[in-house]
């Protein structure tokens, strides 16, 4: 049976350093699958426009070609290059949550994360979405500085 | 609503709570607040009774038109959608074959636009501008309109999406707290609210000597409830058609809660304030409600009506709530005014097709609209609003009346694939 590791990107360095070591890890476990997730922050409960519920669908369209080929597929295509096998997937939610269903789905056994950007009293109040996945995922998370 | 059978693939689509929170924000507002008052005012509390079986009775004409406004709407190749009416009535009646669609259509989007400029807009600014003077003092009523028309034509034409949405987050949390202030006071007076509803049933049946008797309590609380929380006009199907669910019916579901939380519940409690705070002049020789001199409505203390009667009301037990109630009322009025706006934008696009310009007129006339609302006196304001809308109600419904087997199939199947398993629950 194939390892799978989950490694989320947020689109910043901190993911360049987390494919790093997933890549790393992978080598030493040896047949590994690594899925590249990336999850748009995104809540069903908030207050909206009715236009811009109109174009919604439109938007939802844009931003998931948007992290599809600027973030996820040269991620993949990096780590295919390298001989990994390796997928790309792009989903709306929370981070946290989506990120571990993302794992769930796929039987990822360890989710590998680059520290999150997020600072300031947002951090204070909310905690940030690694602290967040650190807490309630349901594997091993692995947090790269 | 939670999103329990929603599928997680469709995440980051229009929500069902963003829809019904839309579709609320079109709705909740001065119909709750400015509504209520000219009922009562009109038609004693017992008008706020029959406020309260129009909105039950609403629940089953929004669950109809929400289910086929999605069902026929338009989806078009950019990914944008344009649903309601007009629409569900020129295609469901093709498919079933019935003439008259596209009459219905053209005639309802007429209505729309008239509607949209009476009570989604000239009530709207009318009532804010009467609430601001309230406050200020007397000034006329042309200067709210310019400033606000000015803020509406920066926001529909000029794209400044960032006041509008601003507006959309702030709208909930004055809606939450216009009713937590209504609780309070109701609870204060908790010994009357026993005597409160007895006015209200008591009035609904016997007239209590209210102009019009009954058939007055009936007719101005089916007509403001029909106001307030657009049940049967089919403004809200606009609002709901943006959904992008599989199964339309799910969107009645979610729709039928809008006329339960605006009418049966928020618009009883400014009724049941209005009547607890005794705003309303009682006869001490006869025990019944005074007229007023001219015998069109019942006599309040200081001669207030429409939005200053609920402001007077609040005031009495909290002495600075007009001052929240007046930034409250402008919200309202301009979230109510942005979602009127695209709802006489999609008749309009519906009639003369889409294209900068085209769209363009309407805009400019829909500002004017503001202007003239603002300085306008509340009576003629009503009238007119009220006219469009039940012109829109009238054109609706007979088309409802048709296309109800359709809905019929629609819950029939989702009942039947719900207990087969084939529509399971998506497990958070």
């Amino acid at each position: 049976m194939t390892t799978k590791i989950v490694i989320g990107l947020d689109g910043t360095e901190t993911g360049e350093r987390a494919i790093a070591f997933a890549k790393d890890l992978a080598e030493r476990i040896g047949t590994c699958e690594l899925v590249v997730a990336y999850v748009i922050e995104w809540s069903p409960f908030t207050f909206q426009t009715p236009e811009e519920n109109a174009l919604r669908h439109k938007r939802r369209e844009e931003e998931v070609e948007l992290a599809t080929t600027r973030i996820v597929t040269p991620a993949v295509d990096g780590l295919k290059a390298a001989g990994f096998n390796a997928l790309g997937i792009v989903r709306h939610g929370d981070v946290a949550e989506t990120l571990n269903a993302i794992t769930l789905e796929q039987g990822g056994s360890q989710i590998v994360v680059g520290r999150a950007s997020a600072d300031g009293l947002k951090k204070r109040i909310f905690g940030s979405s690694t602290q967040n996945l650190v807490m309630h995922a349901d594997v091993p998370v692995t947090v790269v500085k | 609503m939670k999103g329990d059978y929603s599928d997680p693939n469709d995440a980051g689509e229009v929500s069902h709570f963003q829809a019904l929170a839309t579709a609320l924000s079109g709705t909740v507002g001065l119909g709750n607040i400015a509504g209520v008052a000219v009922a009562i005012g009109i038609g004693g509390p017992g008008a706020t009774f029959w406020m309260i079986v129009a909105g039950l009775l609403g629940m089953a004409s929004k669950f109809t038109e929400c289910t086929l406004g999605v069902k026929y709407r338009n989806e078009y190749d950019d990914g944008t959608v344009s649903g309601g009416p007009m629409y569900y009535m020129s295609k469901g009646f093709n498919e079933l074959g019935l003439p008259g669609g596209k009459i219905l259509a053209v005639l309802f989007s007429i209505f729309c636009i008239l509607g949209a400029l009476g009570g989604g807009n000239m009530f709207q600014a009318n009532q804010a501008h009467q609430q601001i003077a309230g406050i200020t003092g007397e000034y006329p009523g042309w200067i709210t309109g310019l400033v606000f028309a000015g803020i509406v034509f920066a926001v529909i034409v000029g794209g400044l999406k960032s006041i509008a949405r601003v507006t959309e987050k702030v709208v909930p949390f004055m809606g939450v707290m216009y009713v937590l202030a209504a609780l309070v006071i109701i609870i204060m007076h908790a010994d009357q609210i026993g005597w409160a509803f007895g006015q209200i049933f008591a009035g609904a049946f016997t007239g209590l000597g209210v102009a019009g008797g009954m058939v007055g309590a009936l007719i101005q609380g089916f007509r403001r409830a029909a106001f307030s929380n657009e049940a049967g006009v089919g403004s809200a199907a606009i609002a709901h058609s943006a959904v992008r669910t599989k199964e339309p019916i799910t969107e009645g579901f979610v729709s039928l809660l809008e006329p339960f939380i605006d009418t049966v519940v928020i618009c009883t409690m400014t009724a049941l304030v209005i009547i607890i705070t005794q705003q309303l002049i009682v006869d001490p020789a006869t025990g019944l409600y005074m007229l007023t001199e001219d015998g069109s409505g019942i006599a309040t203390v200081d001669g207030n009506s429409g939005v200053s009667l609920t402001s007077a009301a609040f005031g009495s037990a909290f002495g600075w709530f007009p001052y929240v109630l007046a930034i409250a009322v402008v919200l309202f009025a301009f979230s109510t005014m942005i979602s009127w706006s695209y709802y006489g934008l999609k008749a309009w696009t519906y009639l003369f097709g889409e294209g900068h310009t085209k769209e363009l007129v309407f805009k400019v006339i829909f500002c004017v609209f503001v202007v003239i609302g603002a300085a306008a006196n509340l009576g003629p304001v009503i009238d007119f609003s009220d006219a469009a809308i039940f012109a829109m109600a009238v054109v609706n419904v007979f088309a409802l009346y048709f296309l109800m087997k359709v809905v019929r199939q629609e819950l029939a199947s989702y009942a039947e694939r719900l207990k087969t398993g084939e529509i399971r629950k998506f497990g958070h």
